[in-house]
């Protein structure tokens, strides 16, 4: 198994790819500008899921991808941010647009001492720990001790922006582009966050921690930034989470959370920024699919029997054709198209 | 006085099936460095087809063995069918193997549920609930996990230790290439680990259901305690890992009788793992392993 | 040619790069064959082809007549060759005494532990240790593990990948001098890959000589020791 590698848009990208990955993105542009103009009320508000949960997943592969400390417990994350969006709106008034940032905030802060405090944790221990923390956050929610702020086990009801542009977006279309806003500001930043001296720092503290501290990055220091900037990325998509479901409730953000940003990640490929709107799109719509599909062939009824089951086949199945993620593929596929233009073989390592 | 020993007693038992379940994710990890994380669920499952065995007429040791055996078999089918071609794929990483395991974990747990149902099924012990060895303190059954886990960690043991298969399997999870130099078929030996891991964890799913009634996420908070214990131990330490378990099932035992209530005991067992692992960073009797930069 | 073992015009490569071409050698049986070369000549490649160990090869690898060029390592060992590997490749966390067990893994006879004993007899030092973990042997002591170990199998023919590097010369004497009386006693046969010439002109009756994954000199030590090709070989002009 070879480790898991940055993508070519991390690489630093040569005059010919950039060209090229402009039309993928224009074209990407388009769909996401367009979509809410042709999809149904619920598939919009699916799509809208899919901006948010790309968030999350960038923040997941900030931590995981980029920086290698593997977390299992973004979810905590998530639900600190909803619930910090659901109190500021219930409780202090706060209008829906100023919420995110300061559900990033908080949870730039809390995700900051908890990556201090985890310092000496790598690999399975680190997945563990987060681990419990996923779980443990849940429980924590539900305490009486601040049911007056939380709603205890039935939450809190938030009320639905109202899109100032009445007349020519509805609603779920303005929180749709509410969201897509957000998310192409973070990405950007990411993106060029990535590209500078943070994210070398990032990529060597990933490849060999020991080495990098030899160079000067201050190790400890800088996991407990990347676990923040992780965090305030998947806090903010809690926030927005918030106001797409319309309620908080502690039962929304069980461990299942963290494992689907983890296998968002891993789908789209955990090194690549755009990797998380593909993984995105894949855990918003892939565990229904076999429901969806029995629902337009009544006559094969049975598949939503197996609607999990199938799920976890088309996991494993995805896995084996792309193992390192959709990035991976893309990458490889480059790399393939590359060495056929130079007339060469492409290289593959040896097996041993 | 007395209840805290029932407590910490009954804790001990519970713990019995954290070993083995710790047991059989240090077996794995050592041999391939890889947790599987479906350990729980292959568990779960086969327990299912030891219910339908009992409940067909078979006796419980005779369903019971059978069941080890299905279970041996799955294992080994899912290490050789599966994994050996996921190792083989050139871009394959840590992450990418974390993902396929919980597809399986996925997979076990929806099949159960389709196949099974999700009510809460009954699950009969071999231990008569009358029998002389029943106190107080500890059930008959409680007595027979402990027992039963005792003797399988030691038949375990003596395999690994004294046999020219278990010497091949050590080796070979050691160091696969001198392995080959020496003749042992690095493969099959892989394989033949995950079929005992399956069984030991088979072996765990079927003395938890009495105690906790059998459904399809049985065995999930038992898999989280499993690698706690696992990792409390030293994931690396074949003999950690049983302590682990039954360290694991005193604490969350008494945590949730004196501390927190049952809700918070999962997370407050887990704090206390993290927080000694904060100080022991390969767990209580892993090897601090110098790493030759 | 018709040795114990022959390559016969080998090829060999790790993915797309070609690290051997054209090699062709020969081990008597009972004879000692050395395989000299520069650091990245291909040596410890051509055992790893002879063992097929991740290389890809093409053209003829014959052990005792029998073409092994597609035989997977663990059915090359049981045909009777023992390899003692670049770095040792001893089984750390395992006592001594297991290392050498599993050398004679693949034995169903009952004279194992009369081997254990004769070979103690070679290397009395591991006799000591013989519960000891075997990472915490010394590296003269694994090279000497790593050798009973492989002895343990009884082979008919023994590949040592460098058995000198990074030991104390007096150390490197006694090996070889073991290596000398278990050719003449058991009889096996040896193929030993060394970058120290020297030493190995010493002990062996034939040596081959590669260059950048070619064979450029091949014959008696003698003869090749008198010879430009191995300054060379070894200097770079």
């Amino acid at each position: 198994m070879t480790p898991v590698r940055p993508t070519a848009e991390i690489a630093g990208p040569t005059g010919r790819r950039i060209s090229g990955r402009m039309w993928w993105l224009v074209a990407l542009l388009v769909a996401v500008v367009a979509a809410p103009f042709v999809l149904s009320s619920y598939h919009i508000f699916q799509a809208t899921q899919i901006v948010v949960y790309a968030i999350a997943v960038l923040g997941f592969n900030l931590l995981t991808g980029f920086s290698g400390q593997i977390s299992l417990g973004n979810g905590a994350f998530y639900a600190i941010g909803a619930y910090v969006a659901a109190v500021l709106m219930t409780h202090a008034n706060l209008p829906y647009w100023a919420t995110p940032p300061i559900a990033g905030a908080v949870c730039f802060g809390v995700g900051f001492l908890f990556g201090r405090s985890a310092t000496r944790l790598e690999g399975l221990y680190l997945a563990l720990a987060t681990f419990g923390l996923a779980i443990a956050l849940p429980q924590i929610l539900k305490l009486d001790a601040i049911e007056h702020w939380t709603g205890g086990s039935q939450g809190v009801v938030l009320s639905k922006p109202a899109s100032p542009l009445g007349g020519l977006l509805d609603d779920d279309r303005w929180l749709y582009f509410f969201c897509l806003a957000v998310a192409a500001v973070l990405f950007t930043v990411a993106w060029n966050v990535m590209r500078g001296r943070t994210g070398r720092a990032m990529i060597a503290l990933r490849d060999h921690a020991i080495a990098a501290g030899t160079m000067g990055i201050h190790v400890p220091s800088y996991k407990a930034r990347v676990f923040g900037v992780s965090a305030m990325y998947t806090g903010v998509a809690g926030a927005l989470s918030a106001l797409v479901a319309g309620f908080v409730a502690p039962d929304s953000f069980t461990f299942l959370v963290s494992i689907a940003f983890l296998i968002g990640g891993v789908v789209g490929g955990v090194a690549s920024i755009f990797g998380a709107l593909f993984g995105a799109a894949f855990i918003e719509l892939v565990p229904d699919l076999t429901k969806q599909v029995s629902e337009l062939w009544p006559s094969w009824h049975w598949l939503a029997d197996v609607q999990w089951p199938a799920y976890g086949v088309l996991l494993i199945i995805t896995m084996m054709v792309m193992p390192g993620g959709l990035a991976g593929l893309v990458y490889s596929v480059q790399l393939r198209l590359a060495a056929r233009a130079r007339g060469a073989q492409p290289p593959h390592s040896p097996r041993s | 006085m007395q209840a805290f020993l029932h407590q910490l007693l009954s804790g001990i038992a519970d713990g019995a099936i954290y070993a083995s379940v710790a047991l059989a994710l240090v077996m794995i990890f050592k041999a391939t460095h890889q947790v599987n994380f479906a350990q729980g669920e292959m568990a779960m499952f086969s327990t299912y087809i030891a219910l339908a065995l009992t409940q067909a007429g078979v006796p419980y040791w005779v369903a019971f063995v059978l069941t080890l055996v299905f279970s041996f078999v799955l294992g080994l089918a899912i290490q050789r069918l599966l994994l050996r071609r996921l190792s083989r794929l050139p871009h394959a990483s840590e992450l990418t193997a974390v993902v396929v395991f919980i597809g399986l974990f996925i997979i076990f747990n929806g099949a159960a549920g389709s196949l099974f149902g999700y009510t809460l099924k009954e699950f009969p012990t071999p231990f008569d609930p009358g029998a002389w060895y029943g106190s107080t303190y500890l059930s008959s059954h409680e007595v027979g996990m402990i027992l039963m886990t005792l003797i399988v960690l030691g038949i375990v043991f003596v395999f690994f230790r004294f046999t020219r298969l278990g010497l091949a399997m050590r080796a070979a999870a050691e160091n696969p290439a001198s392995s080959r130099l020496v003749g042992i078929r690095v493969g099959w030996m892989l394989a033949l680990g995950w079929g005992l891991a399956a069984g030991l964890g088979a072996v765990a799913g079927m003395m938890a259901a009495h105690k906790v009634f059998l459904d399809p996420n049985m065995m999930s908070g038992v898999l989280l305690y499993g690698l706690a214990a696992a990792l409390l131990g030293g994931i690396d330490n074949p003999w950690g890992a049983p302590i682990g378990g039954f360290i694991v099932g005193a604490l969350v035992n008494l945590a949730g009788a004196y501390v927190v209530g049952s809700h918070l005991q999962q997370a407050l067992a887990l704090l206390v793992i993290v927080v000694v692992l904060v100080f022991k960073p390969s767990g209580l009797f892993g090897r601090t392993v110098v790493v030759r930069v | 040619m018709s040795g114990l073992l022959v390559l016969e015009d080998v090829d060999a490569s790790y993915g797309a790069t070609t690290v051997l071409r054209g090699v062709s050698l020969e081990v008597a049986d009972g004879g000692m064959v050395a395989l000299l070369g520069a650091n990245g000549a291909g040596k410890t490649t051509t055992l790893r082809a002879i063992c097929n160990m991740g290389v890809k090869t093409r053209g003829g690898i014959r052990f005792a007549g029998k073409c092994i060029g597609r035989t997977s390592t663990e059915d090359i060992v049981r045909l009777g060759i023992g390899h003692v590997p670049e770095g040792r490749g001893t089984f750390m966390s395992l006592s001594v005494d297991e290392n050498l067990r599993l050398g004679a893994l693949r034995r169903r006879d009952a004279g194992i532990a009369g081997d254990i004993a004769r070979i103690c007899d070679y290397f009395p030092v591991l006799r000591d240790r013989m519960d000891q973990q075997a990472g915490t042997l010394s590296g003269g002591e694994q090279q000497m593990l790593a050798i009973a170990r492989a002895l343990m199998s009884r082979p008919r023919l023994l590949l040592l990948d460098e058995p000198s590097f990074g030991l104390a010369p007096v150390l490197v004497q006694d090996i070889f001098r073991i290596l000398r009386v278990i050719n003449k006693e058991e009889r096996m046969s040896i193929l030993l890959v060394e970058q120290n010439a020297r030493l190995a002109f010493d002990l062996v009756g034939q040596v081959f000589l590669l260059e950048t994954g070619r064979v450029v000199a091949s014959g008696p030590p003698q003869q090749i020791a008198a010879d430009e090709t191995v300054r060379r070989a070894y200097l770079g002009q």
